[in-house]
C-alpha cells in the first residue's frame, strides 16, 4: 500500500535538502497526515523540535516518516506557538517518546499524553518545563511515580540502576503476582550526557568523536550516519573503495555484536559451550576491525569523506582467513544452541512480540525481523555500498526469544558472505576525499542499520551552515518500549533473557 | 576412634575441593582452563580476614542464619557413614534428625534472607521453600526405602545395608532412588538445572539471592556450609550407588575420595551439557523426583 500526500516532502537517505522545500503545516493537518501515513504501513523515524529565533514563545515540529515497502523517506513540520501542543500518542502509540522528549527538551506540553513522564530526567534547553517544577527542585534520574498495581500478593520489585553485572545503569520497576510479571516500567537517563546539545553550531573537531560515542558498541553506524550527514550537506562524492570499506566495517561490528549476544543468551540460561566459545569469537570479530582501524570498536575508521585507514592486499588475505576460521567456529559453536533441547526449551515461547505490537510500538532491528517484519535499512532505504550490494532480509515469525536469537544467526551467515564478497572485489580509489562547503538552511538525513536496527541521524543548518540542530535516534530508543510489553505475563525469572534478546543501549537512549 | 577422626578430618576439609573438581569440569567442556581445584579455599581464607557489613535494619536472624546453617550441616554430616565405616554418631530414628537438621538449616536461611527486606531476598525465600516442598517429601520417600529394605531406623545401618548386601529385589528401588536423590543433590546444592551458581542476575537466583548481603566471614561460612552440604549428600547417595567395600580400611578410605571426586566431575558433566530449566519448570523436576522416590517405596512395601 502506497501512502502519497502533498503534505509531505520526499527525502533521500544520504541526500540534503532545502528548508524552504519541506512543506510547512498546522499541527492538526500534520497529525492527520501522520496518522494517515502511519496508517498505510509507514513508520515514524524520527520526531524533533528545534527552536526557532523567539525559542519562548515558538518551536518547530519536524517528523520523518519512512516507508518500507516503498524505500521512500517523507519529511513534513509545523510550528508550535504557546508551549502546548495536541498529544498524538493516542492515535499513534509509536510517537510516545518523542512527544516525552519534545517535551523535556524545549518545554512543549503534549496534551492528552496518556504517560506524560520525563524521558531522560533532565533540565529543558529554552528554560521552559513541561512538568512546572519549580527551578530550584533537584531532577534525578528514576525519580517520581511509577505505574503500580494494587491487591493482595502482588509485591513491586525495583532492579537497578545499579546492577549485578558489568552493565549500563537503568531503573526497571515490576509489578509482580508471585513469579508472574504484570508490568515493567523502564526508567532511564543515567547516561546522558548531552550529545545533541554539544553538537548544537558544529560540525567542531570534537562532532565526529562525539558521534563515534553515541553507543560504544554501535561506533562504525554511528558514524557512518554522520559522516552520511556532513557529505551530503557538503555535496561530497565518496569513491566506491571507501563505500565497501565502510561496509565491511559495519558488518563485522554486526558480526561481533551478534555472536557475542548469542554467547550472552546461552550464559544466562546457563549452558556453558556456546557462551564460553561465543564470547571469545566475539573478541576474534572485534580484532578485525582492529585490523583494519587499529580499533577494536572501530574508532578512527569512518571518517567525513571516507575512511580512515586504507587496507593492502596482505590485509585483505589476512581478514578473510580469519573469516574462514571464525565463520566455522561460530557455526558449531551457535548450532550447538539449536541442537540442545534444553536451551530451546528456555528459548521458544519466551517474551513473544506479535507482529501487530511491533508494528503499532514502530520496533527496529533483528527484535522487529524477528516478529516477522522485513524492515531493514539495507534493503529498504539502501545508502553506501549497499545500493550495489543486496543483502537478503532476514525474518521469523515467532517474535521469541529464539527468533530474536535465531534471525542473529542468520545475519551473521550474511554478513560473513557480504564481506567476503567485498573483500574479494575490493574497488580501487581514494580512501579519503574532501568534504566541501555545507549547504546553510537545509536538512539532511542519514539512515543505517546498525545491529541493533536502524540508526538515524538528522542534521538541520543554519544560515552560515551550521548545525542549528542535529537529532540522533538509536534503535534503543525505539525498541525499549518492546522489551517493557513482552515481559507482560511473563515469570519474573525470565527477564534478563529476554532483556538479552533485545541487548538494547542505555547510552544510545539516554544521548 | 581413628576412623571416626579420619572421617570427621574429611568431612571438615574435603568438600570445598568438590567445588574445585566441578569448576574444572565445566571448564573443560567450555574449552577453557579453570580456575585452580582449591580456589574455594583460597576465596574461603580471604573471605575470613575481610571486615563485615550489617545493614542497620537487620537483627540476629541476619547473623544466626549462616552460623546455624553451618551447624546443622556438620551435624548432619556425623550422622552419615563414610563407606563401610560408622558414623560417628548414630542411634534409632537418627533419619528423622538428618532430614529436619536440613529443614533448620533452610529455616535459618530464608529468616535470614527476609531479615533484610529486600525484595530480591522475599523472592529467593519463596522459591527456596517451594521448591523444598517438593525435594523433602522425595528424600523421605528415599530414606524410607532404604529403611524397609535394610529393616532398620538408623541411618548408619540403613546406608550400610543389610548384612551381605542388598538383595536382589532391591535393585529396582534402589535405582529409582538413586535418581530422585541424585535430583535432590542438585536441587538442594543449587546446581544446573536448578539453579545456576554463576549466575550474577538476581533475578533468577534461588540460593544465592538469598545470601546477597551477607559479606565476609559471614559469606564463607555460607559458601563453606553449602560445600559441607554438597559432601554430606554425595555421601548418602554414593551409598545407594556404588556399594562396594574392599574390607582393607585404607583402600575403602581411598575409594571413598575417589567416588566422591566422580561424583562431582558427574555434576560438572550435567552442569555442562544442560541449559537451566525455566523456574516454573522446576517443580516438574522436582515432582518427578519425588515419584520416583515414591514408587520406589511402593514397589519395596507391596
Amino acid at each position: 500500500m502506497s501512502f502519497d500526500s502533498p503534505n509531505l516532502a520526499t527525502l533521500i537517505n544520504g541526500r540534503d535538502i532545502l528548508l524552504d522545500s519541506i512543506p510547512m503545516l498546522s499541527l492538526d493537518v500534520l497529525a492527520d497526515t501522520m496518522v494517515a501515513a502511519v496508517a498505510a504501513g509507514q513508520r515514524v523515524a524520527s520526531m524533533f523540535a528545534v527552536s526557532t529565533e523567539d525559542a519562548q514563545q515558538a518551536a518547530e515540529m519536524y517528523v520523518i516518516l519512512a516507508d518500507d515497502h516503498q524505500s521512500r523517506l517523507f519529511g513534513a513540520r509545523a510550528r508550535i506557538e504557546g508551549g502546548e501542543f495536541a498529544s498524538l500518542t493516542p492515535r499513534c502509540p509509536q510517537v510516545q517518546l518523542f512527544e516525552r522528549e519534545m517535551a523535556e527538551q524545549f518545554g512543549l506540553k503534549p496534551l492528552g499524553h496518556p504517560w506524560f513522564k520525563p524521558v531522560r530526567y533532565r533540565r529543558s534547553w529554552t528554560g521552559r518545563d513541561a512538568w512546572d517544577r519549580p527551578a530550584d527542585q533537584a531532577i534525578l534520574p528514576g525519580v517520581g511515580d511509577f505505574y503500580s498495581i494494587q491487591g493482595d500478593e502482588v509485591h513491586e520489585v525495583a532492579v537497578g540502576p545499579v546492577h549485578a553485572g558489568v552493565i549500563e545503569p537503568g531503573h526497571f520497576r515490576f509489578q509482580c503476582h508471585g513469579e508472574q510479571v504484570f508490568h515493567l516500567e523502564i526508567a532511564l537517563g543515567y547516561q546522558h550526557r548531552g550529545v545533541e546539545e554539544a553538537l548544537i553550531g558544529g560540525p567542531t573537531k570534537r562532532s565526529m568523536h562525539y558521534a563515534e560515542t553515541l553507543a560504544g558498541d554501535t561506533t562504525i553506524a554511528h558514524g557512518t550516519s554522520y559522516c552520511q550527514v556532513l557529505e551530503a550537506l557538503g555535496g561530497c562524492q565518496k569513491s566506491a573503495r571507501a563505500q565497501s570499506l565502510r561496509g565491511i566495517a559495519l558488518e563485522l561490528e554486526r558480526l561481533a555484536n551478534h555472536v557475542g549476544d548469542l554467547g550472552a543468551l546461552a550464559n544466562d540460561v546457563g549452558f556453558l559451550p556456546t557462551s564460553s566459545y561465543c564470547g571469545r569469537i566475539r573478541g576474534d570479530f572485534l580484532n578485525m576491525t582492529a585490523l583494519l582501524c587499529g580499533s577494536r570498536f572501530g574508532r578512527g575508521m569512518i571518517r567525513p569523506g571516507g575512511v580512515g585507514f586504507d587496507v593492502d592486499d596482505a590485509r585483505l588475505t589476512e581478514l578473510l582467513h580469519r573469516l574462514d576460521t571464525a565463520e566455522k567456529e561460530t557455526a558449531s559453536a551457535v548450532n550447538l544452541l539449536w541442537d540442545t533441547p534444553s536451551v530451546m526449551a528456555r528459548f521458544e515461547a519466551t517474551g513473544p512480540l506479535p507482529r501487530q505490537v511491533a508494528i503499532e510500538l514502530g520496533i527496529v532491528g533483528p527484535a522487529a525481523r524477528a516478529s516477522g517484519l522485513a524492515r531493514d535499512a539495507r534493503h529498504d532505504l539502501p545508502s553506501g555500498i549497499f545500493h550495489f550490494a543486496h543483502l537478503p532480509v532476514s525474518t521469523f515469525d515467532a517474535g521469541d526469544v529464539f527468533a530474536r536469537a535465531y534471525v542473529r544467526w542468520l545475519e551473521i551467515q550474511q554478513s560473513i558472505e557480504f564481506i567476503r564478497e567485498q573483500c574479494r572485489a575490493m574497488p580501487s580509489g581514494a580512501a579519503q576525499v574532501a568534504v566541501g562547503e555545507l549547504a546553510p538552511n537545509s536538512l539532511a538525513i542519514a539512515i543505517n542499520e546498525g545491529w541493533r536496527g536502524e540508526v538515524c541521524h538528522v542534521a538541520i543548518t543554519d544560515g552560515n551552515a551550521r548545525f542549528a540542530r542535529y537529532k540522533v535516534v538509536d534503535p534503543s530508543f525505539h525498541n525499549w518500549s518492546a522489551l517493557a510489553y513482552v515481559l507482560r505475563n511473563q515469570q519474573i525469572s525470565d527477564f534478563p533473557l529476554c532483556n538479552k534478546s533485545f541487548n538494547l543501549s542505555y547510552c544510545g537512549h539516554d544521548l | 576412634m581413628l576412623e571416626r577422626l579420619i572421617y570427621i578430618a574429611l568431612l571438615l576439609i574435603m568438600p570445598p575441593l568438590l567445588l574445585g573438581i566441578i569448576n574444572r569440569t565445566k571448564a573443560r567442556f567450555a574449552g577453557r582452563t579453570g580456575q585452580p581445584l582449591f580456589q574455594l579455599y583460597y576465596d574461603l581464607a580471604k573471605l575470613m580476614r575481610k571486615g563485615l557489613v550489617l545493614s542497620n535494619t537487620t537483627t540476629w536472624v541476619f547473623i544466626a542464619g549462616p552460623v546455624v546453617t553451618l551447624v546443622t550441616v556438620v551435624l548432619a554430616g556425623l550422622l552419615v557413614p563414610a563407606g563401610p565405616f560408622a558414623s560417628p554418631i548414630s542411634f534409632t530414628g537418627d533419619l528423622i534428625l538428618f532430614a529436619y537438621l536440613f529443614g533448620l538449616a533452610r529455616f535459618f536461611t530464608t529468616a535470614a534472607a527476609l531479615d533484610t527486606g529486600s525484595a530480591f531476598e522475599g523472592m529467593g525465600s519463596a522459591r527456596e521453600v517451594t521448591f523444598a516442598c517438593l525435594s523433602e517429601p522425595a528424600m523421605f520417600f528415599a530414606l524410607l526405602v532404604l529403611a524397609k529394605v535394610s529393616g532398620t531406623l538408623t541411618l548408619s545401618e540403613m546406608l550400610h545395608g543389610p548384612a551381605g548386601g542388598f538383595p536382589a529385589s532391591a535393585v529396582a528401588p534402589l535405582v529409582f532412588i538413586a535418581i530422585g536423590l541424585f535430583v535432590v543433590l542438585l536441587a538442594e546444592t543449587c546446581r544446573i538445572p536448578v539453579d545456576d551458581p554463576n549466575t550474577h542476575l538476581e533475578l533468577t537466583m534461588i540460593h544465592e539471592v538469598m545470601v546477597l548481603d551477607h559479606s565476609g566471614p559471614l559469606l564463607g561460612v555460607i559458601l563453606y556450609a553449602a560445600s559441607l552440604k554438597m559432601f554430606v549428600l554425595g555421601a548418602v547417595l554414593l551409598h545407594v550407588i556404588v556399594p562396594i567395600q574392599t574390607g582393607m580400611a585404607w583402600a575403602d578410605w581411598a575409594l571413598f575420595v575417589i567416588e566422591m571426586g566422580a561424583l562431582a566431575v558427574a555434576i560438572g558433566v550435567v552442569e555442562s551439557v544442560m541449559a537451566r530449566l525455566q523456574m516454573r519448570h522446576v517443580p516438574y523436576l522436582l515432582v518427578a523426583a519425588m515419584l520416583l522416590c515414591g514408587f520406589g517405596f511402593i514397589l519395596v512395601v507391596r
